[in-house]
């Protein structure tokens, strides 16, 4: 069945948030572990969609990109780009 | 006179080779002249702050640049890099200092006015520093500010027609040899192929995709002038099934010292006369050529594609005329597992040679990506069965070669839905046990228990 892009949204910011405390930044399989009977180029378009949407935000260090909810972790404030 | 006091940075330029420290000094002191009366968006002072921050990690032993950051442009994940200072209020103008990787054209062909209206950009709205080019091949803008990517992404896009290049997990900007386009050596048109797939996996380019970053380069014929066996995960060389196509008059004139050998590369000094038996045939790795009745001879079946004799003498000898690429995969630089080269999987896929229409011949670039999606169909199919494989199974920061190394070249085969043949083989085996599989036995593992019974009492 395909799945429903709200519902797939809902589940990922449930599992950030849940998980926000220990973590801001989350690998790209991060999120394939929320759905795993789902192909990774599914989960990987509606991530990026979130992006899009502005619900989740990139971090790159050039060369590895984290994904996690817009504006959570300390990198925002700290460099005045919140 | 300078802002900061950089006598370690000056030392760097005592030195008998050009000078990264002398380039921006230079730039520094354009900036501070500013003859173009130019409304510079970065502090003016850029430059004189970076020679600073640089010198001061050179006295501290550290860098001061943090790493990373959340900065880019709307819809992309990839293309901007955040750099930003740990001293800002020391070195003010670096305080923000973003990359901003721009796709390079097709065989890194320029024109003065594309350069002209490229730094005119970023004279206004970055540092002025460049790196031409960065190690994936892309034209790197060094230093601008948060407020001024969207600018200059615009004034790209809108008025260059130039795009972002990759960075992050994503597919980064693909990068070729000049191919056909000048060299008679290619055995297909690198820049066709390279832009044709630029174009087919945009998303990919532009958005994280992959556990980690990707890499495809192109080389028109072995002699690999983009080295893309030893710079990206799948790397495409272009080579030839049938015979070296040879030109025995063309033979005998170098022989007699009527044709200068190599092109003339080496004729600024006297190697005396040419010698085919020392300077070609001796030097063939595989030993398959000989010089019969003054005929060149060659065993082609055991050519490795070399590239040497047909350096030599270009205009005696060319690459066969059934034409194609060899796909190697896994290749990477030194992180994990040390340095790979690529591993030769598919070893040759054709490419009709036919199938040459250009863009002009078409209605629209739509009509021309279809065309061409068809003629490349056997390279497609084959990427995206390597990326469904590295994107199930590949660990967070794992680059294709480790996943083959780690999962076996065997697996791997597999899951590619290659056949597993000769030139897979690197040396004998050294494991002497045989895994089979459960298909690859008559009658699976299954057995009749009551059947087995019959023989077998408890």
């Amino acid at each position: 069945m395909a799945l429903d892009t709200a519902e797939a949204q809902k589940v990922i910011v449930e599992n950030l948030e849940k998980k926000a405390k220990s973590k801001s930044k989350f690998y790209l399989k991060d999120f394939y572990s929320f759905f795993p009977e789902e192909k990774p180029r599914t989960v990987k378009k509606i991530v990026n969609d979130m992006v899009a949407q502005g619900i989740l935000e990139y971090w790159s260090s050039g060369s590895t990109t984290m994904i996690g909810l817009k504006g959570t972790g300390k990198q925002a404030g700290a460099e005045g780009e919140d | 006179m300078a802002k900061h006091e950089t006598p370690l940075l000056d030392q760097l330029e005592s030195g008998p080779w050009p000078s990264f420290v002398s380039d921006i000094k230079q730039e520094a002191a354009t900036r501070a002249k500013n003859a173009k009366g130019l409304d510079y968006q970065m502090p003016s002072d850029v430059c004189d702050d970076l020679l600073g921050i640089l010198e001061l990690s050179y006295k501290d032993g550290t860098t001061h640049w943090k790493h990373g950051g959340i900065v880019g442009v709307f819809g992309y994940g990839g293309g901007i890099i955040g750099r930003y200072c740990d001293k800002p209020k020391d070195f003010p103008g670096v305080a923000a200092f973003h990359t901003v990787r721009v796709a390079q054209p097709g065989g890194k062909y320029y024109t003065t006015a594309f350069l002209n209206q490229l730094m005119d950009i970023w004279d206004l709205r970055g540092s002025g520093l460049t790196n031409m080019h960065g190690s994936t091949g892309d034209i790197i803008l060094l230093g601008t500010t948060t407020p001024q990517l969207e600018e200059i992404f615009y004034q790209l896009t809108h008025e260059m027609g130039q795009d972002l290049g990759g960075s992050g997990s994503n597919l980064r900007t693909p990068a070729d040899c000049i191919g056909s386009s000048r060299c008679e050596y290619a055995c297909f048109d690198t820049q066709e192929l390279c832009y044709f797939l630029t174009m087919t996996y945009q998303d990919e380019l532009h958005r994280p995709a992959f556990p980690y970053k990707f890499k495809f380069k192109f080389d028109g014929c072995p002699n690999g002038c983009v080295c893309s066996i030893a710079r990206s995960d799948l790397s495409f060389i272009g080579t030839w099934k049938d015979q070296i196509q040879v030109n025995q008059a063309e033979v005998k004139a170098y022989i007699d010292g009527k044709t200068v050998d190599n092109g003339g590369a080496f004729k600024g000094r006297d190697w005396g006369k040419f010698d085919i038996q020392k300077e070609v045939i001796d030097l063939c790795p595989t030993g398959c050529m000989a010089l019969v009745k003054g005929e060149l001879k060659i065993n082609d079946k055991e050519c490795t594609r070399c590239m040497h004799c047909i350096n030599v003498m270009p205009k005696a000898l060319k690459p066969g005329k059934d034409k194609g690429v060899s796909i190697l995969c896994g290749a990477k630089a030194p992180i994990v597992d040390g340095a790979q080269m690529g591993t030769l999987i598919r070893p040759f896929i054709s490419i009709d040679q036919t199938l040459n229409k250009q863009l002009s011949d078409f209605e629209d670039e739509d009509e021309w990506m279809e065309y061409l999606a068809e003629k490349y169909e056997a390279i497609t199919e084959f990427i995206e069965l390597v990326w469904d494989y590295w994107m199930e199974e590949g660990k967070n920061r794992e680059r294709l070669g480790e996943l083959m190394m780690r999962q076996g070249l065997q697996k791997f085969l597999e899951k590619v839905e290659v056949e597993p043949m000769a030139v897979h083989v690197q040396h004998p085996r050294t494991n002497p046990y045989i895994f089979w599989k459960e298909d690859e036995v008559e009658g699976g593992w299954g057995r009749d228990i009551e059947d087995y019974r019959k023989a077998h009492s408890r």
